[in-house]
């Protein structure tokens, strides 16, 4: 009797696992599926009709009783013809690429200087990076606005010190959009090179010490080398965003910083040319598409999954 | 075995990064007090902005909006999010994952104007072919929470690796069910977390500009929108103060939440000690 139960019970919990299962993955695919990975399809689909007057042309059309399928890639012709969007995505790409490097030299230091203070104070200093990411990123980009502009906070207060004589030219700028990008993503970079940083077996770094190795030595031959992934997992955070960042670069960048996520904001709110801003995005896609394989191969390794 | 030159330069670079970080934000509630309407022109303290504010229907219609969806964002990154992780960490085979996981990690990277644009292209192809939806509160909710959700996974993943799965083998050895050693056992463990996600995602979903200019409809538009707007065409003391006060909201909302689960946290510790020593 007490086996029978026992034996029903455990057929009931397989049952009920084995269903759960399938739900706790289905649910999450799904909402997935339609939200992430479909929108993509439409998009490439879309990038390949024919503008109307007010509205695209589907793709598909039925013309007496036959499906006829339309593809137009006249978008992407001229994507290839018109050096704005040549330039724009160059521009974006070496703005992104700077802004990756500058991070990450302020990063790595910090990163490395925050994992080797002593313990306890370490849970107080990471809270004190990630406090102003929790702070709205808008404001925060407003305000160097505010500190860089010609009569901005650094300016006057050069002025009032007599170190310059005329303001200098900071906004608008290759250099404040660049500080702006720094700005935001640095934290970015920080954490990634921190958590891989603070795992790191000290003991690697006294036996190379203890076998001859100069300080400097050790460092580049065990700890950067070690520190590979969360060198890789911080400038994926920090680069592919970049590319297509909007609001920095309308914010603070200026006419010599004309970047992809402008050219393709116009193309939908001003032209109203959707098929046009559609193509954009799907180059821009192929573009940071290498990078984003990196950064879900490092993903899926810290979060366990089989390669 | 760290030289007094090796801690100078740790101190130093630490402390220059520090004031880089926060030094914006100082300059933003110092200038909100400024009683001039040149916005970096000191003309001394004065709190007539804040007076501003309050009949700053734009602003305030706005805020109420965006506290809306940042709360519904909230609570449905947090859940897709919880399930999310539970299969990277639950079911290392079926069919599919690579792709699931590619999915649910690429919106932390991806850039916001394609997730918007793409997301908004999918909904009016789907409002030509049905009639709905419209667009408004529910469609900037559904981008908010495809970028609430990669967050809210990342989060309470980490949680998941770092417990010790003993607990719930224990709890099905002793016959709960899978239900049951959800509730009873890992859905307290990760409850941290999980409020920690939420107020990740609750924060992001009240920031965000991008995805909602594409998402959003007539008489929908959000406080980051309008703020948005304003700094496109220049300074503003009114964006000054709406900083302030989320710097200070933000800031003791931070603290508050840390505060109580470190106690929380020193509390469960205690108590998984206690019952450990029963055991013996």
């Amino acid at each position: 009797m007490a086996t029978a139960t026992l034996s029903v019970t455990s057929i009931h919990t397989k049952l009920i696992g084995a269903w759960g299962r399938n739900v706790v993955i289905a649910i999450p695919m799904v909402f997935l599926l339609a939200v992430f990975l479909l929108p993509f399809l439409v998009v490439f689909k879309i990038s390949l009709s024919e503008m109307d007057t007010v509205f695209f042309k589907d793709v598909f059309s039925l013309r007496d009783d036959v499906v006829v399928m339309t593809l137009k890639f006249g978008n992407y012709f001229s994507l290839t013809q018109d050096s704005l969007y040549i330039n724009a995505y160059l521009s974006s790409i070496k703005i992104a690429a700077i802004t990756t490097l500058v991070c990450l030299g302020i990063a790595y230091p910090f990163a490395y200087f925050m994992a080797r203070s002593p313990a306890d104070r370490r849970p107080a200093l990471l809270m004190l990076v990630m406090l102003p990411f929790w702070t709205s990123f808008l404001l925060r980009v407003y305000a160097w606005k505010m500190l860089l502009a010609d009569n901005g906070v650094f300016n006057n207060a050069a002025l009032a010190m007599g170190l310059i004589a005329e303001p200098v030219k900071m906004m608008n700028t290759p250099f404040s959009l660049v500080l702006g990008m720094v700005y935001t993503y640095v934290p970015f970079m920080i954490l990634p090179l921190y958590a891989n940083l603070v795992k790191m077996d000290l003991r690697l770094l006294e036996a190379a010490l203890d076998l001859g190795a100069t300080p400097w030595q050790a460092f580049w031959r065990i700890t950067v080398p070690l520190s590979k992934s969360g060198i890789i997992a911080g400038s994926m955070l920090v680069f592919i965003p970049c590319v297509g960042e909007f609001v920095i670069p309308e914010l603070l960048g200026g006419p010599e910083t004309l970047m992809i996520g402008h050219v393709l904001w116009d193309e939908f709110f001003s032209n109203n040319d959707w098929p046009m801003a559609a193509s954009v995005a799907v180059v821009m896609v192929g573009l940071i598409i290498i990078p984003l394989a990196f950064f879900n191969k490092y993903q899926a390794e810290s979060t366990g999954g089989r390669p | 075995m760290i030289s007094k030159a090796g801690r100078l330069t740790s101190h130093g670079w630490m402390a220059a990064v520090f004031v880089f970080l926060y030094l914006p934000i100082v300059a933003l509630i110092v200038f909100s007090f400024n009683a001039s309407p040149m916005v970096t022109n000191w003309g001394g303290f004065s709190l007539r902005w804040y007076a501003a504010l309050m009949d700053d229907r734009e602003i305030i219609d706005g805020f109420k909006l965006s506290l809306r969806i940042a709360f519904s964002t909230g609570c449905s990154s947090v859940v897709l999010g919880t399930l999310a992780a539970l299969t990277l960490h639950r079911f290392k085979r079926f069919p599919g994952r690579t792709l699931f996981a590619g999915m649910v990690n690429s919106p932390l990277v991806m850039p916001e104007v394609i997730i918007g644009l793409s997301l908004l292209l999918m909904l009016v192809s789907l409002q030509r072919l049905l009639g709905f939806p419209e667009r408004g509160f529910s469609t900037i909710w559904l981008g908010h929470t495809l970028l609430g959700m990669a967050y809210a996974t990342v989060v309470v993943l980490s949680r998941l690796q770092e417990m010790s799965p003993s607990l719930e083998e224990a709890a099905q050895d002793l016959g709960a069910l899978p239900l049951q050693v959800f509730f009873l056992v890992t859905l307290p463990m990760i409850s941290q977390a999980i409020a920690s996600a939420w107020l990740l995602t609750f924060t992001l979903s009240l920031d965000d500009v991008v995805i909602s200019a594409f998402l959003n409809g007539p008489g929908s538009t959000t406080m980051p929108i309008t703020i948005f707007s304003r700094a496109r065409l220049g300074l503003s003391p009114s964006v000054n103060t709406v900083a302030t006060l989320t710097v200070v909201v933000v800031s003791i909302g931070v603290l508050a939440a840390s505060v109580f689960m470190s106690r929380a946290e020193k509390k469960r510790a205690l108590e998984m000690a206690a019952a450990y020593r029963k055991t013996d």
